[in-house]
């Protein structure tokens, strides 16, 4: 039973990561009807920016996630002006393939910097040791990662309901046309929905940082992840990011926790997720909370 | 009704010889001028791809998503040219169009729909202009936490109209406001326009088809014919007009049915205008 426990509760952990960095994917979703397949690189971004920060100019890693922070909201910011803008209105499979590509440079561009390949821990930042309660052990940044992964999906939760910003946002991802006739400058939501997912994306990279440690492909990773999160909870909701990454996360450990003994090579915990993923696609094709159309008869 | 001549008013839009195309090919505007005079209702009328949408579009600068631009002429507004500026900074100078067919947001709330209309304004009184529209529109308060996907046609154009009058408009553009609605529940969204431009002092141009009920409640109104205005005057002097009467309200003498070569001849003269 504790093992089941134990499994469940860092099935949760891992879930909270996820729903943080489906949240960054979510939200251009749900404004610009974008699938950004190079979300991964933006979480590896976020991730080795801080590194880089801490590392190299020996300021404080609290500082330094401040700035990688912010600095992924830039990038996310740019990459809609410069690659997604001249777009708008084209089918979707060349946004796709926009966004693929831009998987591909940013994975060079990050091979160009030491940080290509091998692995990095960010100098340790969290108070050591943790909490144990019924043979259950969860580590001080285990639960520091669920707490912040709260905070983000709370405040953003707030701007989506109930700033004006906020619902001007869902009113663009809703009707383009009549937003416009209000006076919402769809441009600057689109951009807004970018840099706030390279914010979320840095801050689900840094939780990773701050969890275990960084390496490129276990970031990318994460963005592939993301797939089977927001299918399970709906492309476009952010309530079905959190509850789908927890749902992935724990199912993810009770699969390897449990079937890997039996299967030779293991990875079990790889492969679940997508075959719920599937399962998913079959029978509910929106998601658990995903939009479906309305329509009066 | 006003009694003035349209030359003794103050005008709050001029348009001026407009010529709008689409995709730099397909000419839809071909040299359109009319003039709304402040704090009344203006009717613009006519048949289905006249050029009326457009005409609204060309003012509210609606016409980028459709890939259309203002070729040549000017929309001038309070005296600045207005033409082919992005449709944020028209809102902000106080022009609003209630798109034809309504679009309000299906999946939020109709509150959250109403909101969305004061996205360009700064100043504190948007709460106060709310509980104004709750009560020129009293059952959209009954309504307010309903997803608008699920108000019935007459509600969903209240709301697109409430949702415009938050931006504080000084113009309000409607276009085909009785699309699919019932003719009682035409009568009453008239009725409330009506009553918020004389209350409010908003300007109103409003497009129909439904030529009867506009010019009930405008005091000028113009006739669009493919793409050129080839009629106006005032409502009550169109009313009377044997060509409005016989084309638009469908009230010629009984019995004195026209050939059709007297429609012929109708549409050589328009032609010339």
């Amino acid at each position: 039973m504790s093992y089941f426990l134990q499994l469940l509760v860092s099935g949760i952990v891992v879930g909270s990561i996820y729903a943080l960095a489906a949240l960054g994917f979510v939200l251009i979703y749900k404004a610009s009807r974008v699938i950004n397949f190079a979300h991964g690189h933006f979480i590896a971004i976020g991730a080795f920016t801080a590194y880089a920060v801490a590392t190299s100019l020996g300021l404080s890693v609290w500082v330094a996630a401040l700035l990688a922070l912010g600095f992924t909201a830039i990038v996310g910011y740019f990459t809609e002006r410069v690659f997604l803008k001249p777009l708008v209105g084209q089918p979707i499979i060349s946004v796709i393939m926009v966004t693929i590509g831009l998987a591909s440079v940013f994975g060079g561009l990050i091979h160009l910097t030491p940080y290509g390949s091998g692995n990095f821990s960010l100098p340790h930042f969290l108070p050591e040791g943790g909490v144990s309660f019924a043979g259950i052990s969860v580590s001080y940044p285990q639960l520091l990662a669920v707490a912040f992964t709260g905070v983000f999906l709370a405040a953003f939760g707030w701007f989506f309901q109930r700033s004006t910003i906020g619902i001007a946002m869902r009113a663009v991802a809703d009707d383009q046309m009549a937003s416009m006739s209000l006076g919402v400058s769809v441009e600057k939501v689109f951009a807004l929905a970018w840099a706030a997912a390279g914010l979320t994306a840095a801050a689900a990279g840094l939780i990773v940082g701050a969890i275990s440690g960084l390496n490129l492909e276990g970031l990318v990773g994460i963005g592939l992840k993301v797939f089977p999160v927001v299918i399970l909870g709906g492309l476009d909701s952010i309530p079905g990011a959190v509850v789908g990454g927890i749902i992935i996360g724990v199912l993810e450990n009770l699969a390897s926790g449990y079937l890997d003994a039996y299967i030779p090579g293991g990875g079990t915990g790889d492969v679940f997720p997508f075959f719920v993923l599937l399962l998913v696609l079959w029978f509910k094709p929106h998601g658990l909370f995903g939009t479906e159309e309305i329509e009066r008869v | 009704m006003s009694t003035s001549s349209p030359s003794e008013r103050k005008w709050l839009l001029r348009i001026n010889n407009i010529e709008v195309v689409y995709q730099d090919i397909i000419q839809v505007l071909r040299g359109v001028s009319l003039n709304v005079p402040e704090g009344r209702i203006t009717a613009l009328l006519g048949p289905n791809g006249a050029g009326k949408t457009t005409t609204l579009r060309a003012i509210s600068g609606l016409l980028v998503p459709e890939d259309g631009a203002v070729r040549d002429g000017t929309i001038v507004y309070q005296g600045k040219e207005v033409q082919n500026l992005p449709p944020e900074e028209i809102v902000k100078r106080g022009i609003v169009q209630v798109p034809e067919g309504r679009h309000v947001f299906k999946h939020l709330t109709v509150e959250e729909n109403l909101r969305v209309g004061s996205i360009t304004r700064r100043d504190a009184k948007v709460k106060e202009d709310l509980d104004r529209i709750y009560r020129y529109f009293p059952r959209l308060a009954d309504l307010k936490r309903r997803l608008a996907g699920y108000t019935s046609g007459g509600e969903q154009q209240m709301l697109a109209i409430g949702r415009a009058l938050l931006a504080a408009p000084k113009l309000l553009l409607l276009d085909e406001p009785s699309l699919g609605l019932a003719p009682l529940l035409v009568r009453e969204i008239f009725d409330i326009v009506a009553r918020i431009n004389a209350e409010e002092g908003v300007t109103v141009l409003v497009v129909e088809q439904n030529a009867a009920i506009a010019l009930a409640v405008s005091d000028y109104a113009y006739i669009m014919e493919q793409g050129k205005i080839v009629l106006e005057g005032e409502a009550e002097a169109l009313k009377e007009n044997p060509d409005v009467k016989e084309f638009y309200l469908g009230t010629a003498k009984a019995g004195g049915r026209k050939s059709f070569r007297d429609v012929k001849a109708y549409k050589r003269r328009k032609r010339f205008m």
